[in-house]
């Protein structure tokens, strides 16, 4: 055990990365499934292990093939990475079960060992970026990432999913190009493509420079941006989540725009950090009139989308605006609620997915004309989606509420009572379109003869969405792994910052 | 003599008997006779908690519940106080009658989803206890929000359209004023005070500038949209299409005294009548409620559908317990805290009526009832009853509420207020009381369907009629014996 421990963080990596390929040379569906069953558990057990380390000890730093950063590729799992690592990793080991049932049903024959493959790769790519602390190797992993999401999506059950993963894939490689743009600003300046080192060099650059710095920081601004559906550069993300398979959907929602934001608050805080001056710099002011622009513009869409997974993906664009207000506020109340909503929104999403990869398996529509009275035929299911979308309005006693509170203190803390009042309106925009699925599913009969025969799916589905549904009011109450540990990392990177 | 469980226990008990009645009631969705008993033996089981819990904070204790922390210094705890004792007994005490109401109405009507209503009401009432004893604003505020959500389905019950539209406007104004104005105003408080904790005194005193102290105020009185302020009332009206038993425990008791109940507690514990007469602002919203009081007084005596003027008479009452709190002095709290009890079992019993006659004889509107009387004498003379004692002539409760109320503002000296509630007593017995004697003494409508058979009885059914008249008697004994709640709500800390 202990010749194992020291080599966690590349293990993080490397156990779904052989997954993968071995998901791709089994060929038949099942062993597949295992392999990607036995990988996921597997990283979230590391991740969760390193997580205790890191608590335990501080930092861990890897030498990747036994080069010393800077020159090699470092590794590091800091607090902040940690708390990615687990959230993406146990994520996605609650959700695999839900897997085998979903994809057999909506995948075309001899497709599913792909698609397992598929999974593996992103989920190696998503826990890459959040491992390495070298700037270009995160590259590779946004990389790997998206291209095998982009495969992932193309495998859904209706045509329109090919043009998804296009649209997809021509807006995430604009995204991916912009930000190696700015790394090889970064890497012209410094001379370095390790994040700490990056850091450390780009506070003694002199003042002629600053040009160069804020190129990098636009080119990585937009690039990343992209990648997490910061508003107004979502257009991709709706059709990819509306067409993908239940469960890819329900994974990529989880993680994929989550990781995104990680990277995002690991160059702003740690890297730019030192060397941006964000008084001069209207970053905040930019990044909070974007996130309120997604809070209020994406809700809104989101009342008027009749096919569910395109209004929660629209949910999630508005829901992003909150992490990124968050990122915006700058102070530790706003950056304690935006990494708790980074948390919570995850899980509260991860649930609603699921619940309608759910409907899916039984009425074969996500449709919210051919889901009407549902919630007395598939009870358990709509009581799993009633409490995430309770969640996802922000309802005490919820996950979602724990977020919004820590939000309203940071912009409180900003002085700004406008912020805070808008923060609380917009919830009641979601309330306008949660409300609405609700009416339809509870209080209306049933019209459709799947609808009427519907009932709760097989418990492998089942208890993983349960867990989930148990998991938003958990830690709705329980806030020390969210609220708790957000606030300490949130306390290390604004102490980084000044 | 020692209880035998403690009063923390029946604390606990009495915070989820209600929830564990809500998940035991659908078990039995095809054997309604067993369903209701549940129902019953639920409210029975709870009523007994919160009169153990009344027994030993009459004794002068006051148990707690250290709950879980969720946040810094916030935790999901409980805690007796003598405003929330009083409130919980309030609503404990009433859905017995109402369940025992409940299964006469709702039976008689034959009405669809009887299992999912009486789960609804278990929650509502569980969540109604969780705001009596919370001890703290954020416990407070889980279970208001709770309490919101779980009536939604009530207000509903008939599905038609009618019923989805008013739920929205329920649903949108309650949510959204306590989502908009509400939550920020805890935020604020809590990054103020540094604690949500309820506090003989308050929490606000001394730290907060004039300006912050006015802006909260506002926020708290217009985002606790339950207590029906104007503007923020038009929810109420709207919330009766629901069936008549939920009208008269939820919008004449739980729900709206839940609203009262907070804005009460939030006066006294939050900021403190110290703070709260020092700042002008709580005499500009004063005359909000004066006004509230009257105008929704006037709005009545214009409504002939019977439960629309019944509900902006609650409108009216209401803002009565609000102007309590704002009068910021010893006798307004005494006042106000009275009137949460008093107008509860005076409206409720309106209600019962209400219900029995639509029940009885398919009438909704005033204009109908003329000549009813005579073949509903037991419904009609309870509504009378009721009448008078929310109008506060003796030998009826509501006397004692209205009684300190104008001694509360003549202590505050504000002579005005002292005319609001004259004013408004005798806008009470305008249109209340007209409608009980018109029924006895009045002529028929012209024109209307007696159905022939002049001089029989048509009561609603017994289990009605049972819960109608024990609210009526109700009425008579809390004139006779109010003590106990008056030593109740005089222990009400103020400093």
């Amino acid at each position: 055990m202990t010749a194992v421990l020291p080599q966690l963080p590349v293990l993080q990596v490397v156990i779904p990365l052989f997954g993968a390929v071995l998901a791709g040379f089994l060929r038949r569906g099942a062993p597949a499934f295992t392999v990607a069953l036995v990988a996921t558990w597997a990283a979230a057990a590391i991740a969760c292990t390193m997580l205790w380390q890191v608590i335990a000890g501080g930092p861990i730093s890897y030498a990747m093939g036994g080069w010393a950063p800077p020159w090699g590729i470092e590794y590091r799992v800091d607090l902040l990475s940690a708390f990615v690592l687990v959230l993406v990793s146990s994520v996605a080991a609650v959700l695999i079960p839900f897997a085998r049932r979903s994809v057999t049903l909506e995948l075309d024959e001899g497709r599913e060992a792909w698609f397992y493959c598929m999974y593996l790769l992103c989920l190696t790519g998503l826990l890459g970026i959040t491992a390495t602390g070298d700037a270009f190797n995160a590259f590779v992993f946004l990389e790997i990432s998206s291209l095998s999401t982009y495969v992932m999506i193309a495998t859904g059950p209706d045509r329109r999913a090919l043009l998804a993963a296009f649209q997809y894939l021509v807006m995430g490689t604009i995204g991916a190009t912009f930000y190696v743009i700015g790394i090889g600003f970064l890497y012209l300046l410094t001379g370095s493509l390790n994040f700490v080192d990056i850091a450390g060099r780009l506070a003694a650059v002199g003042p002629d420079q600053f040009p160069a710095i804020v190129a990098a920081l636009a080119f990585i601004s937009v690039g990343v941006g992209l990648k997490l559906a910061l508003f107004p550069l979502h257009a991709w993300l709706p059709n990819a989540y509306a067409y993908a398979p239940s469960f890819a959907t329900t994974f990529l929602a989880a993680s994929a725009t989550k990781v995104a934001i990680y990277l995002l608050i690991r160059l702003y805080f740690s890297v730019f950090g030192y060397a941006v001056d964000y008084a001069a710099l209207p970053i905040s002011d930019v990044m909070i009139a974007l996130s309120v622009a997604a809070m209020f513009v994406a809700s809104t869409v989101a009342i008027f989308e009749t096919n569910l997974k395109r209004m929660l993906a629209y949910s999630s664009v508005a829901q992003i605006g909150y992490i990124t207000l968050g990122i915006g506020l700058a102070n530790v109340a706003g950056l304690t609620g935006g990494l708790a909503h980074l948390f919570n929104h995850a899980i509260m999403k991860a649930t609603l997915f699921a619940a309608l990869g759910c409907v899916f398996f039984r009425v074969g529509s996500v449709s919210l004309g051919e889901i009407a009275g549902l919630g007395r035929r598939m009870p358990i299911t709509m009581a799993a989606f009633t409490i995430a979308g309770l969640a996802l309005i922000g309802v005490p006693g919820t996950a979602g509420f724990i977020s919004k509170w820590y939000l309203a203190l940071g912009a409180l803390d900003d002085g700004s009572w406008l912020l805070v009042f808008l923060i609380v309106a917009s919830s009641l925009v979601s309330v306008l379109y949660v409300g609405r699925v609700m009416e339809v599913i509870w209080f209306r009969e049933p019209t459709s003869r799947a609808c009427i025969a519907a009932s709760d799916p097989p418990l492998s589905m089942l208890i993983p969405l349960v867990v989930l549904a148990a998991a938003v009011i958990y830690f709705g109450f329980d806030t020390r792994l969210t609220a708790g540990l957000s606030g300490d990392i949130a306390r290390a990177l604004i102490g980084d910052l000044r | 003599m020692t209880p035998p469980v403690s009063p923390a226990t029946l604390l606990l008990a009495a915070l989820v008997i209600p929830y564990v009645g809500a998940a035991l009631i659908p078990l039995f969705h095809r054997r309604p006779n067993i369903r209701e008993a549940v129902t019953l033996v639920t409210a029975a089981l709870l009523f007994l908690c919160v009169v153990g819990i009344a027994d030993a904070v009459f004794a002068g204790a006051r148990p707690e519940l250290a709950g879980i922390s969720i946040l810094p210094r916030i935790a999901f705890s409980f805690r007796v106080e003598p405003l929330g004792m009083l409130f919980a007994l309030v609503a404990s005490s009433l859905w017995i009658l109402n369940s025992i109401y409940s299964i006469g109405y709702m039976r008689a009507h034959d009405e669809p989803r009887q299992t999912s209503y009486y789960v609804c009401f278990a929650i509502a009432l569980g969540s109604t206890i969780g705001i009596a004893f919370a001890a703290n604003l954020f416990t407070l505020f889980l279970f208001y929000e709770a309490l919101t959500l779980s009536t939604y389905p009530l207000v509903t019950h008939d599905r038609d359209a009618e019923a989805m539209r008013s739920g929205r406007v329920y649903l949108l104004l309650l949510l959204g004023t306590s989502m908009v104005l509400f939550l920020p105003a805890i935020v604020a408080t809590w990054a103020i005070a540094g604690t949500l904790d309820f506090a003989p005194g308050g929490i606000l005193a001394g730290k907060a500038s004039d300006a912050t102290v006015a802006a909260l105020l506002v926020l708290y009185v217009f985002g606790i949209g339950k207590a029906a302020v104007m503007p923020v009332h038009s929810w109420l009206p709207a919330a009766m299409v629901a069936p008549t038993p939920v009208s008269a425990l939820l919008h004449a008791v739980a729900v709206v005294k839940a609203g009262v109940f907070t804005m009460m507690k939030v006066m006294v514990y939050v900021f403190g009548i110290d703070l709260l007469r020092q700042t002008t602002m709580s005499e500009v919203l004063l005359y909000i409620a004066a006004f509230t009081v009257v105008a929704a007084s006037l709005i009545a005596m214009a409504q002939d559908n019977l439960k629309r003027r019944l509900a902006y008479s609650t409108v009216s009452q209401l803002s009565y317990i609000v102007a309590g709190a704002l009068l910021a002095s010893q006798l307004g709290v005494v006042g106000g805290s009275l009137q949460i009890a008093m107008h509860a079992v005076g409206k409720i019993t309106l209600f019962f009526c209400a219900g029995a006659i639509y029940v009885a004889a398919h009438k909704t509107e005033v204009s109908e009832l003329p000549g009813l009387g005579r073949t509903m004498p037991i419904t009609f003379a309870a509504f009378l009853v009721g009448a008078l004692s929310i109008v506060g002539l003796p030998p009826f409760g509501g006397l004692w509420s209205k009684w300190f109320l104008v001694l509360g503002a003549l202590q505050a000296h504000q002579i005005a207020i002292v005319a609001v509630l004259m004013l408004s007593s005798l806008l009470n017995i305008a249109y209340l009381v007209p409608i009980p004697l018109r029924a006895f003494f009045g002529k028929p409508p012209a024109g209307s369907n007696t159905n022939g058979d002049e001089s029989g009885i048509q009561e609603a059914p017994l289990p009605c009629l049972i819960a109608l008249t024990a609210t009526a008697v109700g009425c008579v004994l809390l004139f006779f014996f109010a003590e106990p709640l008056y030593a109740l709500v005089s222990a009400i800390p103020l400093r």
